[in-house]
């Protein structure tokens, strides 16, 4: 079926005239509208969706048909899109229409991709299932009474769901690779500064980063590429020249080394994920990969530096919406004050408030260099530890998150067990590394992800071994019932 | 770490939030169960590391000092909620 096929492939039929653009887009339209309990999209862009593929269908029959011409991309609603709505899941930005494209938005409209719609997310990415947004949360097409992960849940789940051939995510903590393993499609978080930011609503300026979700290690190589690159516009982004990541993908796992984090295999990892995990190992090794067992001594103390960096650099980063220039707005203002205080208060969630407090605590006078600072001594150990084991290693390889998919309401009242579920990827954006994650089997019918971890920008090394496991295995494939059931125009 | 409801109220003031009474002592809760998830923070010795802001430590890069945006006022204030001859309307400040 041509929803749940990859972009490769897709982009193959589109060339040999199997099905064109517009009957693609409109089979993603269809099913969006069959499916929309999943609360997948925030926006759907059915017109302006049309017309692109239609005058990608055209550019493609002159000729003229660019990398991604005439794929149904859907991006996160963190990216502004000119004269799109863009929310980044919360209250506050309901009504805020972007009047520019973000960079990674123009590099894929550029690359000749239909921009199919707008994801729903964990409100301005803070949460790990996408029960903090404003639009009600998403529900994992595998099984929907839980969550599909976040904060890029909507991303992963119309993914998997088959509503778009890929979608954009961002990942501050984790908010690409856990609900890409939850909803078991493959998710990249590149390097820190290998895609610009321009565009992107920030959350964590230090951590933030854009990524592709897709089916295939090979559709990230092929998204990447395009997202990937110097932009004047982002100060923080790196210049150095992007590889052709396709080129890479085929380098074999003979006599290369993989590490296994120790501390990744602790009494918090759920036993059947972690049996899982081990028979991907197993694999790996069958692909002739040396396993390595490695010590990260500082990775432990991850969830707790990130809880002192990310709400601090949240509280500055949230301090621009203040009801004048753009967002939401409190009825009949008493005073400037009054302006600030209950618009605020108004268009922000719960979680939201409490980062922005939490932040705004640990950055005050007396407590910075307790928190703060100690946070940020604590991150450069981390960063250590990680260039001591690349010494040794290739890359890195474990599990994802500690657990599948969990039911829907089941940790909203436990914030700190929510913030555990990022426990493994944390590490990953405080050093600033490229990491992602694959479907490697199931637990209980759920998905599980497989995180690969590698040395700065190397994502073509990680890349590959994801693409060389996807070739020797069918879990990629896997798609869930309701992607395969009868909704079809 | 048990966080004082005066603490709370202050950090909310600085926040530009606001909070009813009830809600106050929740968020202190709230804040002071994830200073506890931060606290085994403190056990590890730090001396003598340099603090790192940024994973490449790359420091404040500055572009050539040249104006390349146009003036997009006009677009810009689309999105705002009240503006009147180009300027974004507030309560009014000074008597």
């Amino acid at each position: 079926m041509m929803h749940n096929e990859s972009i490769t492939e897709q982009l193959h039929a589109l060339k040999i005239g199997k099905y064109s653009s517009k009957e693609l887009t409109e089979n993603y339209l269809y099913r969006i509208k069959k499916l929309k309990d999943l609360n997948c999209y925030i926006s759907v862009l059915e017109e302006s969706a049309l017309r692109a593929a239609t005058d990608a269908d055209q550019a493609r029959a002159k000729g003229k048909a660019g990398l991604l011409s005439g794929i149904p991309i859907a991006h996160k609603d963190i990216f502004c899109t000119k004269n799109v709505s863009t929310t980044a899941g919360s209250k506050m930005l309901h009504n805020y229409i972007a009047p520019f494209d973000a960079t990674v938005v123009a590099k894929i409209a550029a690359a000749g991709a239909v921009t199919i719609g707008k994801t729903n997310m964990d409100e301005f990415a803070m949460g790990s299932s996408n029960e903090t947004s404003y639009f009600g949360p998403v529900k994992n097409p595998w099984d929907t009474s839980r969550v599909p992960g976040g904060s890029s849940g909507g991303s992963a789940a119309a993914v998997a769901a088959g509503l778009c051939s890929a979608a954009t995510g961002t990942d501050t903590g984790g908010s690409i690779r856990q609900p890409a393993a939850h909803c078991g499609i493959t998710g990249l978080k590149p390097t820190y500064g290998r895609i610009s930011r321009w565009g992107m609503i920030a959350f964590a300026s230090s951590l933030d980063q854009a990524g592709p979700m897709t089916r295939t290690a090979e559709d990230a190589a092929l998204m990447l590429a395009l997202m990937a690159g110097n932009d004047p516009k982002d100060s923080t982004c790196i210049g150095d020249d992007v590889p052709t990541y396709l080129e890479y993908l085929n380098s074999s796992l003979d006599g290369s080394c993989i590490g296994i984090c120790e501390d990744f295999f602790t009494d918090g990892l759920e036993a059947k994920s972690e049996q899982v995990i081990q028979e991907a190992i197993k694999i790996f090794e069958h692909l002739g990969a040396k396993i390595k067992s490695i010590k990260l001594p500082h990775i432990r103390y991850s969830v707790p530096a990130y809880y002192v960096i990310a709400p601090a650099e949240a509280s500055t980063n949230l301090s621009r919406y203040d009801g004048v220039r753009f967002g939401h707005r409190c009825k009949d203002p008493e005073n400037l004050n009054d302006l600030f205080k209950r618009s605020r208060s108004e268009g922000f969630g719960n979680e939201v408030k409490r980062r922005i407090m939490v932040g705004a605590f640990t950055l005050s006078a007396g407590y910075y260099d307790a928190y703060y600072r100690q946070a940020q001594q604590i991150r450069r150990l981390i960063k250590n530890d990680f260039q001591q084991a690349f010494k040794e290693v290739d890359f890195l390889i474990g599990p994802t998150a500690p657990q599948t998919a969990f039911q829907l309401g089941e940790k909203t009242d436990s914030q700190i067990e929510m913030y555990l579920q990022d426990i493994y990827t944390i590490a990953g954006n405080l050093a600033g590394l490229p990491a992602m994650s694959i479907p490697v089997g199931f637990s209980s019918k759920l998905p599980v992800g497989l995180q690969l971890i590698g040395n700065y920008l190397q994502e073509g090394t990680i890349l590959s071994a994801a693409h060389q496991y996807q070739k020797r295995t069918d879990w990629h494939k896997c798609v869930p019932v309701l992607a395969i059931n009868k909704v079809q125009p | 770490m048990k966080i004082e409801d005066y603490i709370v109220e202050n950090i909310a003031e600085l926040t530009q939030l606001k909070f009813s009474p009830g809600e106050l002592s929740s968020i202190g809760n709230k804040m002071s169960e994830i200073l506890e998830l931060v606290e085994d923070m403190q056990t590890v010795d730090t001396t003598g590391v340099e603090p790192m802001s940024n994973p490449l430590d790359a420091t404040q890069i500055l572009r050539p000092d040249i104006a390349t945006s146009e003036n997009r006022r006009d677009v810009y204030q689309r999105s705002a909620p009240e503006t009147r001859d180009g300027l974004y309307l507030v309560p009014k400040v000074i008597d």
